[in-house]
């Protein structure tokens, strides 16, 4: 057998917190060879990171590699000097990260921080270093790269901000690159694009590469090996084929069941045996609730040459009880909508009829106190963002009540415990603050603030995005179960076409302000008729479907 | 940071994990514990201060002047036969009271006029903006000088002094704390529950940008006193022979020549002892009040 490029053996290690010592990863074995893409898939907290930050030694100061070997083509990781890692990082081994935005240097223009890891190893001198950082330019597809070599990152988009870090990355023909979550904050078409170049990138130079990803979809798409993690233990490891086909732990059945895809309901996510399972009953839509028409809204002076149209000339209706979805990519104007829809924005022009009543003509700042208010609420992206972090669970979901139910004190306790009770949320967790919660337990509280006031239409701006697969699972049936339950009308506004899928009855497709196309869910997957849609829909990474034949493991929770 | 299962709460959950919490923050940092005891050192004498000194800080004694430090006069006496021990002792509670009556006015007013700036922007901003600018751009000491000799010399005009020209630091650090925070997601939701501005901005934001002032209150509380002293060793603020650290330097320094050290080197001791205490507890303060450092 070949000699592994990467060989980590019993891997552990610690972090020193207040609270004593915390094991971020424990006995972890890995192998990567010349050529092979790895993948680590896992959920938040799983230690996939922190692994590769201990391949690379950028652990910070209250981490420490407690156990274990790390040897990278005959050099012990562990136990090289910190000159030997910085002559190593970028040269043999590279990393990409989430944020290609943060990890470029915001004041000094891409060409040269791409010439910068050149000149520093060696690989350049002044003289060719600009010829060849241009070279890596075109080698990452960018367009114009003898004007882009000036740009600076500010000026670029999140895809080529990321193309970037790739060419820093790659500058000097490292053997294995680490990319961790690299189009994690991507559109799906963008994503799409930077792993297809990361993948054509490796086959090329013969390179390792390390794919951290909480993904299955993705890992599946890209990878010839996965490796399962689960708070900080490999679970299971196995090729891409062999795992899908038969995955062995009940944690990877598990995620992968949770794991949006093409011929799943919304209950499939959990499992049969799980209480939390709802499956979405047949409702028919009522009377218009909302009518949006020729809605306007360009930011900048409206005559001057740099104004924006965010949102141009939009018209759409969402009927009593309907889900209605919304999708695009960052910048097409959906969350422009959403805002204006919930009166926290003015529109430069257009009507929004909710119940008969056009609200586009009272002001945003006179809505709050508008007896319209409570009718119209909206669950945030980010549940962390989204909660006062001064203000427990219990006060910021009695909020709203206070300012527009009216309740008494005793009838107000009443009513938080009951929406903790709805939404799934232990009464005990109402006196913990924000930063007390795991992220599903405060879209939960985000959820019950929401519906608080039992509102008629709800506005969901991808209220999973910052989710795990597996709450996700658990929150889409909530949602679900909820708009049963309180007759309440979605508008569900994401760039995931595979969740919104799950929840909308109808389907909007936007782009650079306008509706390319619109029509009831399945019709609109299966014969996509615009262009954008088609492209929308390709490149959603889809994982496998789900074994027909069930391993007996399996078979007992399908 | 891991996140830790805290246990359900009652009233007296609450106190015994805030008194665990003060206790992490003092043994993480010893210089934390070290400024927390001085800075309740300070107080103590702040309130104490006439009871419990060993002779009348006013009193004069002909026969006892100048005379070195001794088990008897611990810090000597001045030029007058006065205990400068007393007197040092008993200036804790002037100096203090000008500082944290001078800071707690710049601070509401400044902090109020900075986070209207930062929640509104335009116009509001722009006048509060420049107006500090003003202040800025006159050396503060000058300024402070200034307008004490303009408005006359009394303990309410240093005060007054003092608490303008700390203005600025507050504004434009409120102004900025809350700027940050206008468009956050627990914003909008105030917004969505009802929340009128004004409320969003006293409740929501406000309490939330409060951790980093409570630093630039500490550190601006040893200038504050620094600032008052000063004043009253070029001879404005408060006049003799009440005792103060500034006049005290001030007299003093003009014995240290004929070898009188002791008059000089106490008062000015103190104040520096009273400065480095505030500095230091700026940090530790951060680390008390800052929800996300509490698990």
């Amino acid at each position: 057998m070949r000699k592994p490029l990467l060989d980590i053996q019993g891997l552990t290690v610690e972090f020193a917190t207040r609270n004593g010592t915390v094991t971020a990863v424990r006995q972890v074995d890995l192998q990567l060879h010349k050529g092979e893409t790895l993948g680590i898939v896992g959920e938040s907290g799983s230690g996939k990171s922190v692994t590769s930050y201990a391949l690379l030694r950028i652990l910070d100061r209250a981490g420490r590699i407690a156990k274990g070997s790390i040897v990278f083509g005959g050099v012990d990781i562990g136990g090289a000097t910190e000159r030997t890692m910085a002559e190593m990082r970028g040269r043999e081994l590279s990393m990409i990260f989430q944020n290609p935005r943060a990890a470029l240097n915001p004041i000094r223009a891409v060409g040269r921080q791409i010439e910068d890891v050149m000149i520093q190893h060696g690989l350049a001198t002044r003289g060719n270093a600009r010829q060849k950082a241009i070279r890596m330019l075109e080698a990452v597809k960018i367009r114009d790269p003898e004007q882009r070599y000036h740009a600076y990152p500010f000026e670029l988009s999140g895809g080529m901000c990321q193309r970037i870090v790739i060419a820093i990355a790659l500058a000097c023909r490292p053997q294995l690159l680490v990319a961790d979550e690299p189009t994690t904050g991507l559109d799906v078409t963008t994503q799409k694009a930077v792993m297809d170049l990361i993948v054509e990138l490796a086959t090329e130079r013969q390179m390792a590469t390390l794919l951290i990803t909480h993904d299955l979809g993705l890992a599946a798409s890209y990878c010839d090996r996965i490796v399962v993690m689960e708070k900080g233990n490999i679970v299971e490891s196995a090729t891409t084929e062999q795992l899908f086909t038969r995955p062995r732990h009940p944690y990877t059945q598990r995620l992968m069941r949770a794991t949006p895809r093409l011929d799943a309901q919304v209950s499939d996510l959990l499992p049969s045996d799980d209480p939390r399972r709802v499956i979405p009953s047949p409702r028919p839509s009522g009377a218009p609730l909302l009518q949006v028409e020729r809605l306007v809204k360009i930011f900048g002076k409206t005559d001057s040459a740099d104004a924006v149209r965010a949102v141009d000339d939009l018209s759409f209706t969402v009927h009593q009880g309907e889900s209605l979805g919304l999708v695009g990519e960052s910048g097409c104007g959906k969350s422009t909508t959403s805002a204006m829809v919930m009166r926290l924005l003015d529109p430069t022009s257009g009507s929004l009829r909710f119940a008969g009543t056009d609200l586009a003509t009272i002001p945003a700042k006179a809505f709050a106190r508008h007896p319209m208010r409570s009718q119209l609420q909206m669950v945030f992206q980010d549940p962390t963002d989204s909660l006062n972090p001064r203000w427990s669970a219990r006060h910021s979901i009695a909020d709203p009540l206070i300012r527009l139910g009216g309740l008494s004190g005793r009838e107000r306790h009443q009513r938080v415990e009951e929406l903790a009770e709805r939404v799934g949320l232990p009464t005990p967790l109402l006196d913990r603050f924000p930063h007390q919660l795991s992220g599903g337990q405060k879209a939960r509280v985000g959820i019950a603030r929401a519906i608080a006031l039992d509102p008629r239409l709800l506005i969901l701006d991808e209220p999973t995005a910052a989710l795990d697969v597996s709450v996700q699972a658990v929150v889409l049936n909530l949602l679900v179960k909820l708009r049963e339950e309180l007759n309440m009308s979605y508008l569900f506004i994401s760039h995931d076409l595979n969740v919104v899928r799950l929840l909308c009855d109808r389907v909007m497709v936007m782009q650079t302000g306008r509706i390319v196309e619109e029509g009831p869910t399945a019709q609109l997957l299966s014969e996509p008729a615009h262009a954008y849609t088609r492209a929308l829909l390709e490149a959603i990474p889809h994982p496998p479907a789900m074994p027909v034949t069930l391993p007996p493991s399996l078979r007992e929770i399908a | 940071m891991t996140t830790l299962t805290a246990d359900s709460t009652t009233p007296l959950d609450g106190l015994r994990r805030f008194l665990r919490h003060l206790l992490y923050v003092m043994t993480d940092n010893p210089m934390t514990a070290v400024a927390f005891t001085l800075f309740l050192l300070i107080v103590g004498t702040a309130v104490l201060g006439p009871w419990i000194v060993p002779y009348d800080p006013l009193a004069t004694d002909a026969s006892r002047t100048l005379q070195a430090p001794s088990w008897q006069h611990w810090f000597g006496t001045d030029q007058l036969g006065r205990d400068v021990f007393s007197r040092v002792v008993v200036a804790t509670r002037l100096d203090l009271m000008i500082a944290v009556t001078a800071v707690a006015i710049a601070f509401m007013v400044g902090s109020t006029l900075g986070a209207i700036a930062g929640f509104y922007g335009g116009w509001a901003d722009r006048i509060t903006g420049r107006t500090m600018d003003t202040i800025m751009a006159f050396p503060l000491f000058v300024l402070a000088m200034g307008i004490v000799a303009a408005a006359g010399n009394t303990l309410e005009n240093i005060i007054y002094a003092t608490a303008i020209i700390n203005l600025p630091f507050y504004a434009r650090m409120a102004r900025t704390e809350v700027a940050v925070r206008r468009n956050a997601g627990y914003v909008q939701a105030a917004r969505l529950s009802g929340n009128a501005d004004w409320r969003i901005l006293a409740f929501q934001i406000f309490p939330n940008a409060l951790p980093p002032m409570m630093v630039q209150i500490s550190l601006n509380m040893g200038w504050a006193i620094l600032n008052a002293a000063g004043l009253s060793f070029i001879g404005l603020g408060v006049i003799p022979p009440t005792p103060e650290w500034g006049i005290m330097v001030a007299e003093g320094a003009n014995y240290i020549i004929s070898g009188h050290w002791w008059l000089a080197l106490f008062p000015g001791l103190a104040l520096m002892l009273a400065v480095f205490t505030f500095n230091l507890l700026g940090d530790g303060l951060r680390d008390l009040v800052d929800p996300q450092r509490r698990t």
